[in-house]
């Protein structure tokens, strides 16, 4: 079946198979910026934005698209390369297979939290799972953004 | 500029982190097969008999091949250096299924889906065996996990299929009796560390084609390029330059990928098919299908004076490597290898080991290595000593500790004759930095918070190795271009570790130029100079001795007048293995009604020689702390009664998350090792050892419940503490046992 | 993601249940996020997303949730907090992550009856109902112990009461993991309900316990120290507990003794 979905501001139509997840259909049609991680929706690797909110898009019917708008992290221009910036000046980098859904994920969290402390920050960002860093380089790497992103 | 010791960024930081797509299974690959793996339902089974007519016929299907079908020849997946200690036990498919998720059959068809149904019309019928599930009993277990007679080892390692044994191992020096003899105080206790899964954010994959000269291409995210080249082409019967291995950007090994998990069957269909194919494992293959760390139990006996000198240390450790021997040997070897030495007042020390076969998922290598088993039951024995002796444990550490230059017949490059020297160690100032950062003075042995919440601390030490002494190899070659810049070629895997990076960092800093002037090319065995890859922490040390030995040539060169392209070529392979060390502090707080514990703080004060990259360092350690502490408190792969795996999701297998993590600090201590890249050693593994038994030790400080059996869970603390307050014996040797 | 043959999104909910009672194996699509977890074969899928269930209305009496209400939504809405304080937003702040939050519904999580909720167990203490389509109103504690066989969960009422006071309390081994027990107490003008859940079996009110309790209000205005241990004790008692993966039968009891009590002082007597 076919549906209408935007996907970074762009309109497309797609074609989707009933039990399609989102995350699949994304890859399928070139969106190789999402990965997974698991198959049960426990490592946030696949967040996007559906409708400005995160979403888990392996736990999404790709046929729910239909009439919404997608973000990846290629749809968030210069605040994502900049948050990536952070990370990278950070060395919380690493092998960088969780870094795209980890930078939706905070993206959102400016937009929902004001001033967050460390412990809201590490609340917001719990379901997103890494296992090179040991979390506290991306913390800081966020934290340092913030005050940057407050400054601009 | 001098780069040694800048917080340069990762080469390929941005694209990694954007989401360019630069992992194995981003690349472009044309019209390509889908690579779908049957696995054996059973632990432990013969296949009487092996039906795919149906699957042959179903449209879509190119190929399927059972064990009648892929060449007879052994092998083993593990990435070491040839000859292999590791037994030559695999086949790609084999009569034999030796655990649930063994492979069955080799479906390639047009599309997954399509390969998946083919899979429900297999018809296997199976002589199903009683499987060797407890490596307590599989010595004597009448099933044995290995019957095939052209099972074979390149030399003697004890390996002893019909006893179920994949190989012992002793070593030591002195007279035991004797020593203990001499001792006022001993302890004696047993203490387990369970399998952890190395649960790397991308799972395995590989594609495979064949290039216009009809030679293989594997394109694998694997830390291990030429042993993958060259165990590929053993198995497939063709010759190492037929085969090409490419390794693209990686999303984590830990060691996991220093086992061939996935590229032959891709491998094979290509060859069969003449076609591109590609295999990926799913979360669950990843997690039961593949390998985790070695399970140990481990029984140590400690003497020592009243005066807390240990002058005996006597370890016997049982190791379990599931259903093939991979790394068996030498995980082994390394827990003796890497605990004994850092106690050097012993007058007698000896550690003996057995690693037996199960009907389990294989273990393999996982950062640690042996050593974090071992240092999990040596550091918690030595933690119990401190207490029987009435002595503060930091202060029996410092009294009995290794220290630099002084020598021991069990660290590496130490031979008959002569035992080798400890060139570079401020384990000591560790140990003394690590108090002051947790507030062990203030803190030990633990505080009242209030009426249920306790806090207490604890310590550990550890030492790894750098690289395997005379086995591990590197070349790098440094090219001055025509166009006056610089190509590195390496051969180590960057996995995320940034090893692209700091090795070009010492080149820069070598050949005194800008950074920005090298390219570097890595991830192709057909471009790269030799190297055994990334793992047994080498690539500092190893490698970054060749690239500077590269630079030296290549200056050599051109102050020669050679004319460019001048190559300068470096070839490494050390004699020793110059150990990093770490001293652990472990904060925790429980709450005494419900058991829950909290790791509040946790200190790690390292010596991993010069630091290269400090913000790379720091990551490395905080990494490796956080896998430890999941190894100390979340971490469990379990199995049911029947072997199949329970823990096959991240909603059953916990790695710790953002929340679990409260604080961390990191201090370097360098010394310097004047046989290392600009006084480097190695920071890749000794990083994840200290966390248990620091946060045993904690937990044990807080509540007086001794914990010797990983993961420590809120239900044995509890529960101890129970027995503790009513002094009933609820369940004997409750504490003692997994909960 | 699904095994799924069609995929429709109805726009009545006439429409959905004609779909759905035609074939047994259709299945309803709300959350979907433990629907892909199993291997069921489904026909056809009938998402409810296009039925303007994603809605959370302040009643007189009553707070609704429509059944496709996001779980953050859930958690973080005013109706929600200024209604019943923390216990909803702490019930499920454990649960995975924010983008799973995101994806599952309220009405994915009830319908499920599933051991491990924390949801269920806090709903339950708060004497929430449910709405079925065919079946209209219906307690969730009469849901849970016998749902129907066929019906759409439309909506979950949750009585209010401005005196309430609440508390939710788990046991869970890592942050984000399963729960080892889940409890919530609530202390209403109604009495005490008291709900323990992950034991593993779902959550079950403890009847005993909070009838002890509710008989010593009738008498007197406060409850004593020892009233609130007697009744912990009794909820243990009156519960049936059981072992598994995450924990041992001893284990949950203990646990349930432990948080009950520490719920009930919570509630009662102005702590």
């Amino acid at each position: 079946m076919d549906i209408r979905t935007m996907i970074n501001e762009e309109t497309r139509t797609l074609e989707v198979f009933p039990g399609e997840s989102l995350a699949a259909l994304l890859r399928r049609y070139g969106y190789l910026e999402v990965r997974t991680g698991c198959d049960t929706g426990s490592c946030g690797l696949c967040t996007v934005w559906m409708d400005g909110k995160p979403i888990l898009s392996c736990s999404t019917l790709a046929a729910r698209a239909a009439g919404h708008s997608i973000t990846t992290i290629k749809g968030v221009g210069k605040e994502g390369e900049n948050l990536a910036k952070f990370l990278v000046a950070e060395g919380a980098d690493q092998c960088g297979y969780c870094s795209p859904g980890f930078i939706m994920t905070v993206l959102s969290m400016k937009k929902e939290l004001k001033n967050p402390t460390e412990s809201a920050i590490k609340h917001y960002l719990n379901g997103n799972l890494c296992r090179c860093t040991g979390y506290e380089g991306q913390t800081r790497a966020i934290k340092k953004w913030l005050v940057s992103s407050k400054g601009a | 500029m001098c780069y040694i010791g800048q917080s340069i960024e990762k080469i390929d930081g941005m694209a990694i982190t954007t989401g360019e797509p630069v992992y194995t299974d981003d690349r472009e690959l044309s019209d390509h097969l889908y690579v779908h793996i049957v696995r054996s339902p059973h632990a432990y089974a013969r296949i009487i008999d092996i039906d795919v007519e149906r699957v042959k016929r179903l449209p879509g299907v190119e190929l399927v091949l059972t064990h009648e079908d892929v060449p007879a020849t052994r092998f083993t997946a593990a990435g070491q250096s040839f000859p292999e200690p590791s037994p030559y036990d695999r086949r790609i498919l084999d009569a034999y299924v030796r655990y649930v998720g063994d492979p069955v059959a080799i479906i390639a068809a047009d599309s997954k889906a399509t390969a998946k149904k083919a899979e429900k019309l297999i018809r296997v019928t199976y002589d199903i065996f009683d499987p060797v599930l407890d490596p307590k009993t599989a010595i004597e277990h009448k099933s044995k996990v290995h019957t095939e007679e052209d099972l074979s080892c390149h030399f003697d390692f004890g390996c002893r299929p019909k006893q179920n044994l994949a190989g012992s191992y002793e070593v030591g020096y002195g007279d035991m009796d004797h020593a203990l003899s001499e001792c006022d105080v001993v302890f004696e206790n047993e203490y387990s560390t369970q399998a952890q899964a190395h649960a790397m954010m991308e799972t395995y994959r590989s594609t495979s084609h064949l290039d216009e000269a009809g030679r293989l291409v594997v394109v694998s995210a694997t830390q291990i390029p030429f042993h993958v080249r060259r165990i590929t082409a053993k198995a497939l019967g063709m010759e190492e330059d037929q085969v090409r291995v490419v390794k693209p950007r990686i999303g984590g090994g830990f060691g996991g990928k220093q086992t061939m998990a996935s590229e032959l069957y891709a491998a094979i269909v290509t060859l069969k098919t003449g076609k591109p194919a590609r295999v990926v494992f799913n979360r669950k293959e990843t997690f039961s299908m593949s390998s985790s760390r070695h399970a140990f139990h481990i029984n140590i006996k400690l003497g020592a004076t009243a005066e807390g000198i240990i002058k005996a240390i006597d370890m016997q450790a049982l190791s379990d490597t599931g259903a093939y021997g991979e790394h068996a040997w030498t995980v082994l070897m390394v827990a003796g290898h890497k605990s004994l030495p850092l106690y050097n007042q012993a007058i007698a020390a000896r550690y003996q080991g057995q690693v037996v076969y199960t009907n389990k998922m294989p273990a393999g290598a996982l950062r640690g290595y042996g050593v974090t088993q071992a240092i999990f039951a040596m550091e918690s024995a030595m933690n119990e000593l401190a207490d029987k002796l009435g002595m503060d444990p930091a202060e029996l550490r410092l009294k009995n500790i290794i220290k630099q230059g002084e020598s021991n017949p069990i660290l590496e490059g130490s031979s008959e004759s002569a035992s080798a020297k400890l060139e570079s160690c401020t384990l000591n100032r560790c140990i003394e930095m690590g108090q002051k950062k947790i507030g062990w003075q203030e803190k030990y042995p633990r505080k009242q918070i209030s009426d249920s919440k306790v806090r207490g601390v604890g310590m550990a030490i550890t030492m790894q190795g750098s690289g395997i002494a005379e086995i591990d190899s590197a070349t790098a070659e440094i090219v001055l271009e025509t166009s006056g810049r610089y190509t590195l070629k390496i051969g180590a895997t960057d996995m995320g570790t940034g090893c692209d990076t700091i090795l070009l960092q010492m080149a820069a800093d070598a050949l005194k130029v800008d950074i920005n002037e090298i390219d570097v090319l890595t991830g192709d065995t057909d471009e790269m100079p030799y190297d055994t890859g990334s793992y047994a922490s080498s690539t500092t040390y190893v490698t970054g001795n060749a690239v500077l030995r590269a630079s030296e040539d290549l200056k050599k060169k051109v102050l020669n007048g050679e004319n460019a392209p001048v190559t300068g070529s470096g070839y490494f392979s050390g004699d020793t293995s110059p150990p990093p060390f770490i001293a652990g502090f472990a904060e925790v707080e429980v709450d005494i009604d419900t058991g829950h514990v909290q790791v509040i703080d946790y200190v790690a004060a390292v010596d991993c020689g010069t630091v290269i990259n400090n913000n790379l360092a720091r990551i490395q350690v905080e990494g490796g702390l956080v896998q430890g502490i999941g190894m100390a408190l979340y971490e469990d792969v379990q199995h049911t009664s029947r072997g199949h795996m329970m823990t096959n999701t991240f909603m059953q297998y916990k790695v710790p998350t953002r929340k679990d993590i409260q604080g961390l600090q990191v201090e370097f201590v360098p010394s310097y090792e004047p046989t290392g890249p600009k006084g480097a050693k190695s920071i890749g593994e000794v990083v994840i050892n200290t966390p248990p038994p620091a946060i045993a030790h904690a937990i044990a400080n807080a509540t007086g419940v001794h914990v010797r059996s990983l993961p420590i869970g809120p239900e044995g603390i509890c529960m101890g503490i129970i027995k503790q307050q009513s002094k009933v014996a609820l369940i004997p040797d409750f504490v003692q046992s997994k909960c | 993601m699904l095994n799924m043959k069609k995929y429709v999104a109805p726009e009545t909910l006439q429409d959905a249940w004609s779909l759905y009672s035609t074939n047994p194996n259709n299945v309803i699509l709300g959350g979907c996020a433990f629907l892909r977890l199993g291997k069921k074969k489904i026909a056809t899928g009938i998402d409810l997303c296009n039925l303007g269930l994603d809605y959370i209305k302040d009643h007189e009496d009553y707070v609704e949730v429509g059944a496709m209400t996001k779980i953050s939504a859930f958690a973080t809405h005013k109706h929600i907090t200024q209604n019943f304080k923390n216990i909803l937003p702490d019930c499920v702040e454990n649960i995975v992550g924010v983008s799973f939050r995101n994806t599952a519904t309220i009405g994915g999580s009830v319908f499920g009856r599933y051991g491990f909720s924390d949801i269920v167990t806090a709903l339950l203490a708060l004497n929430a109902e449910i709405e079925l389509y065919k079946g209209g109103h219906m307690t969730l504690s009469r849901y849970l112990k016998a749902p129907p066989k066929f019906d759409i969960l439309t909506a979950i009422r949750i009585p209010k009461d401005k005196d309430g006071r609440y508390h939710y309390a788990s046991m869970r081994h890592s942050s984000g993991d399963f729960p080892m027990l889940t409890t919530a107490v609530c202390r209403t003008d109604q009495g005490y309900t008291l709900s323990v859940g992950a034991r593993p079996l779902r959550a079950q009110k403890a009847k005993k316990a909070m009838a002890y309790l509710n008989d010593i209000l009738k008498t007197a205005e406060q409850v004593g120290e020892n009233h609130l241990q007697m009744a912990s004790e009794l909820v243990c008692e009156e519960l049936s507990f059981g072992s598994n993966m995450r924990a041992k039968e001893a284990y949950r009891k203990h646990l349930c003794k432990v948080l009950i009590l520490r719920g009930l002082k919570e509630v009662s007597n102005g702590h």
